[in-house]
């Protein structure tokens, strides 16, 4: 009976459709005989609907980055302190929302002065549907740059410092440098260095605006708020273990995921093919970089180490974030392979020779990878219009070393040199300033106890305590 | 009446368990501690940098029983708790004053 009676309705359900349609083209298909500029209207505009549509989600997928910041972050610190690393990066997004708002965007995309800075549309004074939807991408990467820095100055440092330092990053430190290399009038795009050059700099999705910035502010003030009670004993390094591997290891996969909005949303088009190459370039690099890690501490200690594997991968990945969109899939892996090499060397050389104390290797993965990842646009850098890259509208102008060209590796340099004296410099003084004003290290009492019940009042896990009644 | 104190390995803790409950001791006592005997630390490693943990977890199981089994006890702790290798840890004995069940208020042998 079952059986019967699904045939008849299937049967009945495959009349009405085609009674429906003869419906449909009796009386709707004259009526759209449209013309071939009312058609090319209607394929624009749903061209332009679909990278709203896509920036909104590659946002999205760029905001959980913040997840997977604070997963890694906390993974590998203490548990003593891990109320108060929950805190600095959930506030690090939501002063980020306001602040970029309010100052950031104006600053990085305001109308131009000198190739320097913006100075208009503050608190988004005159924005439109484009621009509203440009900020929400723009903002999800701002608050980034911050994160990083939290991350390489956990579980010693105050609270309200942090945040004060969080409001200057995206107010000033990170859209200054933006404006320099994606206003498109800034002075590593335009101007006397490019017309000196010849070539503008390439940063696609970020390995210097937002990593590397990240990186060597991070440098700034891990050197002056000095390593965590214990990191160091007579000038040797000693190991304190992070409190939840596989905390760890889900931020990194999240953080993982996040590069397919960071990257795959960067060339800010939906229309676009060579987003293509774009996703499959950056997880090329990914792989390569964790394959690198895990050979290397194998090699070294006799067992391959969890910990700074996965840093391998984020050090691939920060590495391919400049020049994804420019470069052959086999270079994507000598990309991935080399920032491997570096994430290990830079957190041994941090350790071992400038006895910096970074829990997480953030000045590695986001400092060091970074620049290396400015630096291999100018050295594997197809050039636009060249090979595969012959339809290509949005990657390095340049070719790189092996393909013959110099110029974009000079431009390069400069952008590198750039970022690294800005960030570096600015944070210095700022941490600086805090440091003599509210002090940006918090007691060794306090550090003993951990930030946690210090700071906020409360254990990440209260459990473990046994409460007056 | 005897507390029999035994540090064994945290891999033995199950089959130590089932072995007492099986010759009808069901009653113990397990702690997580950690401690040294002869047995050095182990290496472990942290972001490709070796470290020597020199405490090693070891579980303590405690378990009070009649004087006249505790010959018996011992024997199936060291029998099961054993691997050969350096590091199965210890067992030490000690007399009980006074055993008092909280529920009921019963004392010494009826409380055990």
């Amino acid at each position: 009976m079952y059986g019967i009676s699904q045939k008849l309705n299937h049967k009945m359900v495959g009349q009405a459709l085609l009674l429906m349609s003869i419906i449909f083209m009796l009386f709707v298909a004259p009526a759209s005989a449209e013309t071939v500029e009312e058609n090319s209207v209607a394929i624009e505009n749903l061209q332009t609907a679909l990278t709203a549509v896509w920036l909104i989600l590659a946002g999205g997928i760029v905001f959980l980055m913040h997840a997977g910041f604070s997963l890694v972050e906390i993974g590998l610190t203490r548990t003593k302190n891990t109320a108060n690393i929950l805190m600095k990066n959930f506030m690090t997004v939501c002063l980020g929302i306001v602040v970029f708002w309010a100052v950031g965007w104006g600053i990085m995309y305001g109308a131009d002065y000198a190739g320097l800075i913006g100075i208009d549309q503050f608190f988004l004074m005159g924005a439109d549907n484009g621009i509203w939807n440009s900020w929400w991408f723009q903002m999800v990467f701002a608050a980034t740059g911050a994160t990083i820095v939290s991350g390489a100055m956990a579980e010693r440092t105050d609270f309200k410092a942090y945040l004060i330092y969080t409001v200057l990053m995206v107010a000033l430190i990170y859209p200054v440098y933006g404006h320099w290399v994606w206003s498109g009038v800034g002075i590593l795009t335009s101007g006397f260095l490019v017309d000196a050059v010849g070539v503008g700099f390439h940063d696609f999705a970020g390995s210097g605006v937002v990593h590397s910035i990240g990186g060597y502010s991070a440098l700034a003030g891990v050197l002056l708020v000095g390593s965590r009670i214990g990191k160091f004993k007579n000038g040797k390094a000693i190991p304190i273990p992070g409190h939840s591997l596989p905390l760890a290891f889900l931020g990194t996969l999240i953080l993982a995921f996040g590069w397919v909005g960071f990257n795959g949303g960067s060339t800010l088009n939906a229309n676009d093919p060579f987003m293509s190459l774009v996703i499959v370039n950056t997880f090329l690099a990914a792989g390569a970089g964790a394959i690198c890690v895990m050979l290397i501490t194998w090699m070294k200690t006799g067992k391959p180490d969890p910990s700074l594997t996965a840093n391998g991968l984020l050090a691939g990945l920060v590495a391919v974030t400049a020049p994804c969109g420019s470069i052959t899939n086999w270079a994507a892996i000598v990309i991935g392979i080399i920032a491997g090499v570096i994430v290990y060397a830079g957190v041994m050389f941090n350790e071992n020779v400038l006895k910096l104390d970074d829990p997480v290797g953030a000045i590695a993965v986001h400092g060091y990878c970074g620049t290396w990842g400015l630096l291999s646009v100018g050295i594997f850098s197809i050039g636009i219009g060249n090979g595969i890259l012959a339809d290509a509208t949005y990657a390095a102008a340049g070719a790189g070393l092996l393909y013959g060209g110099y110029q974009q590796f000079l431009i390069q340099i400069v952008g590198i040199i750039l970022s690294i004296v800005w960030a570096f410099g600015i944070s210095f003084v700022i941490f600086k300033v805090l440091d003599w004003t509210i002090g940006l290290r918090v007691s060794e009492e306090h550090e003993i106890t951990g930030l946690d019940i210090v700071e906020h009042g409360i254990s990440a896990y209260p459990e473990f305590m046994i409460q007056e009644e | 009446m005897m507390k029999i104190e035994a540090i064994i390995r945290p891999t033995k803790i199950h089959e130590v368990k089932d072995a007492l409950d099986a010759a009808g001791f069901e009653s113990i006592t397990v702690t997580d501690v950690k401690g040294r005997g002869k047995q050095k630390g182990v290496m472990q490693q942290w972001r490709g940098r070796k470290y020597c943990v020199d405490l090693l977890p070891k579980i303590k199981m405690e378990i009070v029983v009649h004087d006249e089994n505790v010959d018996k006890v011992v024997d199936i702790i060291m029998k099961t708790a054993a691997t050969g290798s350096i590091g199965d840890g210890k067992i030490f004995v000690y007399p009980v004053a006074k055993i008092i069940r909280i529920r009921t208020g019963e004392t010494d042998g009826d409380a055990l």
